[in-house]
């Protein structure tokens, strides 16, 4: 359609196709005849039986179609971005991030701030982690961005309550160890792809 | 005065079909970097010999393959960067230095800025074909502040090198590391010069030249700076801060007066605590090197400090009071100013008797000499010079940047040297074969002065007086020297198998003792030398010798005979050929020497700006009125090398400045650095706002920073010297031990990390006393 067809409000000269309804009944026998049959029909009694059906199904064989919120909560899709979780290594326990400083840096909103120290295992830990919610816009380059997948984006989307702060240690994002057996990974953004391993080459490294 | 030589040859060179101008002798390398053409290389250092550890650096000239930092520039070179063979062998060299290299890039304290990282990139390096089993390398602290990771280093070998060509301690050396030997297979396939590249690397790993598990040096941390991968870093900065975080504050170093180039790196002390943290030192490496002071003793801010009134007022009532201000060299040249404006206007004394002992001695060399100031500087003499001298300079702590220089030279310009200092030093000596360290008694510094007026003035210019008194040292000798004399005899032989006799010819040494008379220098004994092998060791050294320069210490200023020392100075100059370079006692005394009009004594109410005093101020937050440290100001500093150089503030300063108290007591600008460019004209400061001064080296590694002093020279008759006077020597070294306690105790450096001058000083002062 061109824009001056389009920009055409005179409704009169246009083609229209009408719909076949039948014809209307003329006379008031007709007019009678055709309210006591479609009176006596039995649809009302289709209508009632769609929603007796549903009842029934719902209440005696457990298919509902609504869920019991905030007892159940719909599946969300791996690429959702809510409130930040930080995963453990399933094998150790220990957390998988390795402070490397990369979500910190890649930040638009220059939320996330980490403290290092050289610990006694002359390894580099991650003492302090935060990430300031009240500016963070959920953008997931610091998922995208973690070579650990250690910060991932988690399906926590309630995210409303009276103090932000609650979210933003790292205590609170990484996942509670009792509950590593249940920790997903993640399928977001920064994700290993689903053929990765066809794409994995040997190192010359064979010692 | 000497002459510089200023004006180099000039050579044409072609780089990759592009015509360039270069020094004759530097190194393609060098000439290629001066002239923003990028040649690659890892191992090699601006100012250092060439090591030709890592053959990177591989360029084709005239169709000959060459190390492009080992091959000097000649007129009309060609050189080609790349070529497929070069290219090829480049590739082949990152991938060896790839070989188990860690990939835990994430945690490394390079944080990318790793020249490793680059060049593997560069070389577009995309997978691996060589592989060789790793070794166990422990990590090690070497000192309290060395931190050295093996399995990171590369050996490049720029950390000992940098240690022995310009820190001269030498303290680190490449040892066996106990590798796998390589598959003998790779030699056929391999390019020739990675293989052997890589046949070295598998078998070294860096560790103290000692022996020992920790190394002896003066833990400059030069080699920590040097260091292109994360195998060397600070103890203190292990995994404390990505480089990335750190923002960059341009400075100066503030202990010494070198006034040597620094950033300070800041980000917020932690998560909780927002507030600006020095995290480390880092320098302009290729370019100037620092010492321990100016690496790590840089958290000596002021952070107690708030602004009240009450305290403020205090302070006023004080300066007004007050008859003499008493400060030190740890000062701005803006802030000097202010001192002396206060002076000028209000009648205070100045007291400061470091610099004014000093700022006397460099009236009298001027009265002598008619230069405003002396002529030489470090840069000079690190590039140029090849016979260097030091004079009551006890180069390690006194002066780094001398230290530097006087090694370098021995390293790198195959120079000579002459040290002279009552207290001996046994590291001096290994800087050079052809170095002489004097252990000369206290005091002796001007029979020093006229030894090197025999050595190297031009006799003709000396007065006779002089000439005179210097040959009264000199006395003849009759000595039995044992001679070598070979002579031919003839002998008749019977030869056993024909019996025939036959006449051989024989020659036999025999050793002759000979009477002959030599000349002994009375000079070189009584600064505690050895005579009778002077003449010859000094020879040698002179060999080849064309550019002469002098380092004067602070010891000097404080003599006795400081005045008549000063003439000396100044006739060694106008008679022989040598630049003459003098060392600031302290950070800015220079400045203050030039700025203040001190006077000799204090009296009646003082008030001691960084120094005890009836009202004391103080940067180190323990005095009645708070001022903001070193790291905490803006403000020029004038340097060793006569420039004016701008430093900058790291750290928040939440008190009152001088200048708050300046508005009220007398007429003051809004800010101190609007004192810059108030600076005193007739002394050779400019007139150029702060904000305008450049911060920068050039590529070509010349120091841009700030400005340097007008040197005005008036010409002058020559000084009339007297003699060195013997009998006060004994007395000297009662007089320099006192100063010297005096002026340590005004450094007030009690609470500084890992500062030189503090396992320095009162060794220093426990040998003079």
């Amino acid at each position: 359609m061109s824009l001056e067809q389009f920009k055409n409000r005179n409704v009169g000269v246009q083609s229209y196709t009408t719909l076949d309804v039948g014809t209307p009944p003329k006379t008031s026998m007709e007019k009678f005849t055709q309210v006591v049959t479609r009176t006596f029909k039995g649809e009302l009694f289709v209508g009632l039986w769609v929603v007796m059906r549903n009842m029934i199904r719902s209440l005696f064989m457990g298919e509902t179609h609504t869920i019991k919120y905030p007892f159940e909560k719909m599946p969300i899709s791996p690429r959702y971005r809510a409130i930040h979780d930080m995963l453990r290594l399933l094998e150790s326990g220990s957390y998988r991030c390795i402070g490397c400083g990369l979500c910190e840096k890649i930040c638009i909103s220059n939320c996330i701030s980490m403290d290092t120290r050289y610990d006694e295992e002359q390894r580099k830990e991650v003492s302090e982690y935060t990430i300031n919610f009240g500016r963070c816009i959920f953008c997931g380059y610091c998922a995208e961005v973690c070579p650990e997948l250690a910060i991932v984006h988690g399906p926590r989307y309630e995210n409303a309550s009276q103090q932000r702060a609650g979210f933003s240690l790292f205590e609170d994002m990484l996942t509670p160890i009792d509950k590593l057996n249940l920790q997903q990974e993640y399928d977001g953004f920064g994700a290993i792809s689903p053929n990765a391993d066809e794409n994995i080459k040997q190192t010359p490294l064979a010692y | 005065m000497s002459e510089v030589k200023t004006v180099d040859n000039i050579v044409n060179i072609m780089i990759d079909g592009m015509e360039f101008k270069a020094k004759e002798g530097e190194f393609i390398l060098n000439a290629a970097r001066a002239n923003d053409i990028f040649i690659p290389a890892i191992c090699y250092l601006t100012r250092c010999s060439p090591t030709l550890a890592c053959r990177i650096c591989l360029v084709e000239v005239d169709g000959k393959q060459v190390y492009s930092c080992n091959a000097k520039v000649k007129e009309g070179m060609d050189i080609t960067i790349d070529t497929p063979t070069i290219l090829e062998e480049r590739r082949a060299i990152m991938e060896v230095y790839d070989v188990n290299h860690p990939l835990q890039c994430g945690v490394c304290d390079k944080s990318g800025e790793c020249e490793l990282q680059n060049y593997t990139l560069e070389m577009g390096v995309d997978s691996q074909s060589y592989m060789i089993p790793d070794t166990k390398r422990e990590v090690v602290n070497w000192s309290s502040v060395l931190h050295y990771d093996p399995g990171l280093c590369i050996v490049c070998e720029r950390c000992t090198t940098v240690c022995k060509d310009i820190i001269g301690d030498a303290a680190i050396t490449t040892v066996k590391r106990g590798g796998a030997d390589l598959d003998k297979g790779y030699k056929a396939t391999m390019p020739k010069d990675a293989y052997s590249m890589w046949n070295k690397l598998q078998k070294s790993v860096i560790a103290p030249s000692n022996g020992t598990a920790f190394t002896e040096c003066s833990d400059c941390g030069e080699c920590i700076a040097v260091c292109p991968v994360g195998a060397l870093s600070s103890v203190d900065f292990v995994y404390k801060s990505n480089a990335w975080d750190l923002k960059k504050v341009p400075a100066v170093a503030a202990h010494s007066s070198d006034g040597a180039q620094i950033y300070y790196e800041v980000k917020p002390t932690s998560i909780e605590d927002r507030t600006q943290k020095i995290y480390r030192i880092t320098n302009e490496w290729s370019y100037v090197s620092l010492d321990g002071s100016a690496r790590f003793a840089y958290d000596f801010q002021n952070t107690t400090a708030t602004q009240d009134s009450k305290v403020f007022a205090e302070a006023i009532e004080a300066f007004q009071k007050a008859t003499t201000i008493r400060f030190n060299s740890m000062i701005t040249n803006e802030e000097a100013l202010m001192l002396q404006t206060l002076k000028e206007q209000r009648g205070v004394k100045l007291y400061n008797p470091e610099v004014k002992a000093f700022q006397t001695f460099l009236n009298h060399y001027q009265l002598a000499s008619g230069n405003a100031l002396w002529t030489g500087n470090t840069d000079t003499i690190m590039k140029k010079s090849d016979f260097v001298i030091s004079i009551g300079s006890a180069l390690r702590n006194d002066s780094p940047a001398m230290k530097y220089a006087f090694n370098n030279v021995q390293k790198l310009n195959k120079g000579a040297g002459l040290f002279f200092h009552p207290v001996g030093d046994t590291l001096i000596p290994t800087f050079g074969k052809t170095v002489m360290a004097f252990e000369h008694k206290v005091g002796l510094e001007e029979a020093a002065l006229y030894l090197v007026l025999d050595l190297f003035a031009d006799k003709a210019k000396l007065s006779s007086e002089v000439l005179e008194y210097i040959e009264s040292f000199k006395r003849s000798e009759s000595k039995t020297i044992k001679e070598k004399v070979v002579s031919t005899v003839k002998e008749t032989v019977i030869d056993e198998e024909t019996g025939e006799e036959k006449e051989v010819s024989k020659k036999v040494t025999e050793m002759v003792a000979k009477e002959i008379t030599v000349i002994r220098n009375g000079l070189v004994e009584l600064l505690g030398g050895d005579a009778s092998t002077f003449d010859d060791a000094f020879a040698k050294m002179m060999k080849k010798k064309t550019t002469f320069s002098m380092m004067l210490g602070e010891d000097l200023y404080y003599h006795g005979k400081a005045e008549n020392i000063a003439k000396l100075v100044a006739l060694v100059e106008a008679t022989c050929n040598i630049d003459v370079v003098m060392t600031p006692p302290k950070s800015n005394a220079l400045g203050v020497a030039l700025i203040c009009d001190l006077d000799e004594t204090a009296e009646g109410y003082t008030v001691g700006y960084n120094e005890n005093g009836d009202y004391k101020l103080s940067a180190l937050g323990t005095g009645d009125f708070d001022i903001p440290a070193m790291n905490q100001q803006e403000g020029t500093l004038t340097n060793i090398n006569k420039r004016v150089l701008p430093t900058n503030a790291a750290v928040e300063y939440g008190g009152y400045e001088l200048n708050d108290l300046m508005k009220v007591l007398v007429q003051a600008p809004e800010l101190t650095i609007d004192w810059t460019k108030m600076l005193p004209r007739d002394k050779g400061f400019q007139a150029v706002e702060f904000d305008s001064l450049p911060n920068a080296y050039t590529n070509d590694g010349v120091d841009n920073r700030g400005y340097t002093l007008e040197n005005a020279y008036i010409e002058t008759a020559l000084p009339e010297v007297a003699q060195c006077e013997q009998s006060a020597i004994l007395e000297e070294r009662l007089r320099i031990a006192v100063i010297l306690l005096d002026s340590s105790m005004t450094l007030q450096i009690s609470h500084m990390k890992y500062l030189n001058l503090l396992h320095s000083m009162p060794v220093r002062q426990k040998q003079r006393l």
